[in-house]
């Protein structure tokens, strides 16, 4: 129990998927102008990554592995991203309307999101159990939504701010990042 | 020949990849502690933009427009197999310092970008020059960038200390928020020289490229 509790504090805020392993930074700050947006695309992005953690991890394990493949890895792993994302889409569409509209549109941005590849990637090169894999990853889809939401809460204040125009947008949202990376810097002495 | 240069060109300054279309910001934020880590992961990305952008080029006529981003996605996925056991062979060092970023390049916005913005619409010439000019620009930035920040983090260029002696090496630039914050103001200052020259030439002043995920093109159409 304890491995797992300190599992999840360490991918949530030491080892941040965003701050401190520059994954997913595209949607980071993409999808960061809006807190509403970002709780979306937050949501969308654990959905899928554990899903995908979970699916990568079986494909490894009983399909690449046996049959000695084990270099076609990324194109195999991004195949089963892409459709899994096209699948879920479909799925949701269908089955669960009020979640689709919700998570809709930001689902295709996700099959390109390295977020969620680099979390599959991360469990194989670590070689977690199954199990562990998929803690993992909703751990580390967390931490990418504490840190989307966050971001899009200091962005929304900014608007209203003054600015010097040559920062504006893209350039002040990195230096924002860079400061919440330099604040989650500090948990790196608990474990 | 004019038209070909342009194309190759244009990636070289006006449209420079992740500095003024900020395309694929996660290798660039990743791998530039060092220059040399930099450069490695640029030569990697030129093998894969131009190759896929050929190979796209050369079937954009076969594939039916609703498949096309899995295609695009196939083709960048064996390119970026054949990389890892290129380098594997070649530059095992490299290869285990870059990490996951080696596999990561088949998501990075680059490659699908140039296919669906250009490659899918163009000849096999231009779309190959258009590949090694974004391919260029994207390894010019991503050493400068690197340069920067193992300068000022460890005093040195390329893994050899060029710091004078009494220099005291910053280690926030080496380390992520350095990262962050390094590639924020590289941008700003990009910002504030595009103004300026467009104030020598009496134009308005323009708001900086925004950056949102759906810029490249691949992720938002279906």
């Amino acid at each position: 129990m304890q491995e797992y509790f300190l599992l999840f504090i360490a991918a949530i805020f030491v080892n941040n998927i965003v701050l401190a392993q520059y994954l997913g930074n595209c949607p980071f700050i993409g999808t960061s102008k809006e807190t509403s947006v970002a709780i979306g695309m937050g949501g969308a992005v654990v959905f899928v990554a554990v899903m995908a953690a979970a699916i990568t991890w079986l494909v490894q394990e009983y399909l690449l592995a046996p049959l000695g493949l084990g270099f076609l890895q990324t194109l195999a792993f991004i195949l089963v991203i892409a459709s899994l994302v096209q699948f879920v889409e479909m799925f949701l569409k269908k089955m669960v309307p009020p979640l689709y509209k919700s998570l809709g549109i930001f689902l295709p941005l996700i099959t390109t999101n390295c977020a969620v590849m680099g979390i599959a990637l991360i469990c194989q090169r670590n070689e977690f159990g199954f199990v562990k894999a998929v803690a993992f990853a909703t751990a580390s889809g967390l931490g990418f939504m504490l840190a989307l939401v966050v971001l899009a809460g200091i962005r929304e204040k900014l608007e209203i701010r003054r600015v010097p125009r040559a920062m504006r947008g893209t350039p002040v949202g990195l230096v924002m990042a860079g400061l919440m990376s330099l604040a989650f810097f500090a948990f790196k002495g608990m474990i | 020949m004019n038209k070909l240069w342009k194309e190759f060109s244009k990636g070289l300054w006006k449209d420079l990849p992740p500095f003024k279309l900020v395309l694929g910001l996660c290798p660039v934020l990743a791998v530039t502690s060092t220059a040399e880590n930099g450069f490695g992961m640029g030569m990697a990305v030129i093998f894969v933009l131009t190759l896929s952008n050929l190979l796209v080029s050369l079937v954009r006529n076969l594939i039916p427009a609703k498949v096309r981003i899995a295609c695009f996605i196939v083709i960048a996925a064996s390119l970026v197999v054949a990389v890892e056991l290129l380098m594997q062979a070649y530059v095992y060092p490299l290869y285990q310092q870059l990490g996951i970023f080696v596999p990561l390049i088949v998501v990075n916005c680059i490659i699908l970008g140039r296919a669906e913005a250009f490659a899918s619409k163009n000849p096999p010439l231009p779309a190959i020059a258009d590949g090694l000019g974004m391919g260029i620009g994207f390894t010019m930035s991503l050493t400068f960038l690197g340069g920067l920040r193992e300068f000022f983090g460890h005093g040195q260029l390329f893994g050899h200390h060029v710091a004078w002696a009494g220099f005291e090496p910053v280690s926030f630039m080496a380390e992520a928020p350095g990262a962050f914050v390094s590639l924020g103001l590289l941008l700003c200052a990009m910002n504030y020289f595009t103004n300026l020259q467009r104030k020598r030439k009496g134009l308005a002043p323009i708001d900086g490229p925004t950056h949102d995920c759906g810029s490249c093109g691949a992720c938002g159409s279906k």
